[in-house]
């Protein structure tokens, strides 16, 4: 407490007392969005669409540029055109990402037999790419129906305990090329894109934009080798 | 250090003042929140080498101050703000619950003094230059404030002289 204040002993008194109130917030994690506005001073999503606008320089920056640069990238679009499997992603990542006991059907030590099985079943080549590289590694993955036949439903989990989900479709319709979108839906931040055949959501619930962003970044480097 | 980890090293600090003078959890983060944005749009204006908590928690008080005027407008800082309703942790005695809701019913001009002095640790002129109030002010503010809360420990009115007969 303040130096003229510390031979009051009824402040003193008080002090003890608002410290055993309060200090346990000193303890708590601090939430991602609270920790990313400390950094840039907005919210995630404010630092996005000033890097997009090439304003902000930071750390978001350097993941975007290469996303930027990407010739595929169509005009910006209107939220109404998210594609409808982005909400089911969420969904999916909401509904079984915290499951203790059966986060996923097959598990990753079985990753040949359900890469083969999540392919055959959504008809085309599926890949479960490997994420180590971001802190993230495979749990598993399963089979769940789509709005458009079975989708694969891959999951991984960092040391810290967070997981992140990739869903995988084949998108026999509107199969329209797009760059990296960003969606939420609720509490789940989402990634997507639509690549060739396939549409990818990439959720968590847990992390940064701008880490899901270098997640998302890892998998489709890997889903395109150069 | 830059100034973004020095900031983000000072955000349980700020949380933990949010906490105590916005009273719940969700409020307390909106706070911390704007007061984050605000700072990193003023930062220009910090004096390199001055004390950097005191002017986070100067541009908290800002924020609170803009936060109280938007949600009550037309309405005194002198008045007392309607009790916050909290669900009481198991692990707090009563005296402690006591304290707490006698706290978030102080005027918050009140409360604010109160919180800088006591749980930050300010000492008056410090707290006087964070709130740019004269040193005067944080003293008479403070006086009352420990006034208001014993009568609402004790139950008597302020300035009531009665003791507590047990």
């Amino acid at each position: 407490m303040g130096t003229e204040a510390k031979d009051d002993p009824e402040l003193k008194a008080l002090s003890e007392a608002l410290h055993q109130l309060y200090d346990p917030v000193l303890d708590e994690p601090v939430p991602q969005s609270l920790r990313a506005r400390g950094m840039t001073g907005v919210a995630p999503w404010r630092a996005y669409a000033r890097a997009a606008g090439l304003v902000a320089v930071g750390l978001v920056v350097g993941a975007l540029s290469g996303w930027f640069l990407h010739p595929a990238q169509p005009p910006a679009v209107a939220q109404s055109d998210t594609p409808p499997f982005v909400k089911r992603a969420a969904v999916a990542h909401a509904t079984y990402s915290p499951e203790v006991r059966h986060p996923v059907e097959v598990g990753a030590d079985q990753e040949a037999h359900l890469v083969a099985w999540l392919s055959k079943r959504l008809g085309a080549p599926v890949k479960a790419p490997k994420l180590e590289g971001v802190g993230y590694s495979l749990m598993g993955g399963r089979l769940l129906p789509g709005d458009n036949g079975p989708v694969a439903h891959f999951m991984y989990q960092c040391k810290q305990g967070t997981r992140v989900t990739l869903y995988v479709r084949t998108d026999a319709t509107n199969n329209r090329e797009t760059a990296f979108r960003y969606q939420t839906e609720g509490n789940v931040k989402v990634f997507y894109w639509i690549d060739r055949k396939f549409g990818y959501a990439l959720s968590s619930a847990d992390i940064s934009k701008e880490y899901l962003l270098k997640v998302a970044d890892s998998v489709y480097r890997q889903l395109n080798p150069e | 250090m830059s100034d973004a980890d020095s900031i983000v090293g000072l955000i349980p600090r700020l949380r933990r003042y949010a906490r105590a003078l916005a009273g719940d959890k969700a409020a307390a983060d909106d706070l911390v929140q704007d007061t984050l944005e605000r700072a990193w749009a003023k930062l220009h204006l910090y004096r390199r080498g001055t004390d950097l908590r005191a002017w986070m928690f100067t541009v908290m008080h800002n924020v609170f101050v803009n936060q109280l005027r938007a949600s009550r407008p037309g309405v005194q800082l002198e008045d007392d703000l309607p009790e916050l309703s909290r669900p009481a942790r198991e692990t707090e005695s009563l005296e402690l619950r006591d304290l707490d809701r006698a706290i978030r019913r102080l005027p918050p001009e009140q409360r604010e003094v109160l919180l800088l002095v006591v749980l930050e640790d300010m000492s008056y002129d410090e707290a006087a230059r964070t709130l740019g109030i004269p040193i005067g002010t944080v003293m008479s503010r403070l006086a009352r404030a420990r006034e208001k809360l014993r009568s609402m420990l004790s139950g008597l009115p302020p300035g009531g002289k009665l003791h507590v007969i047990k």
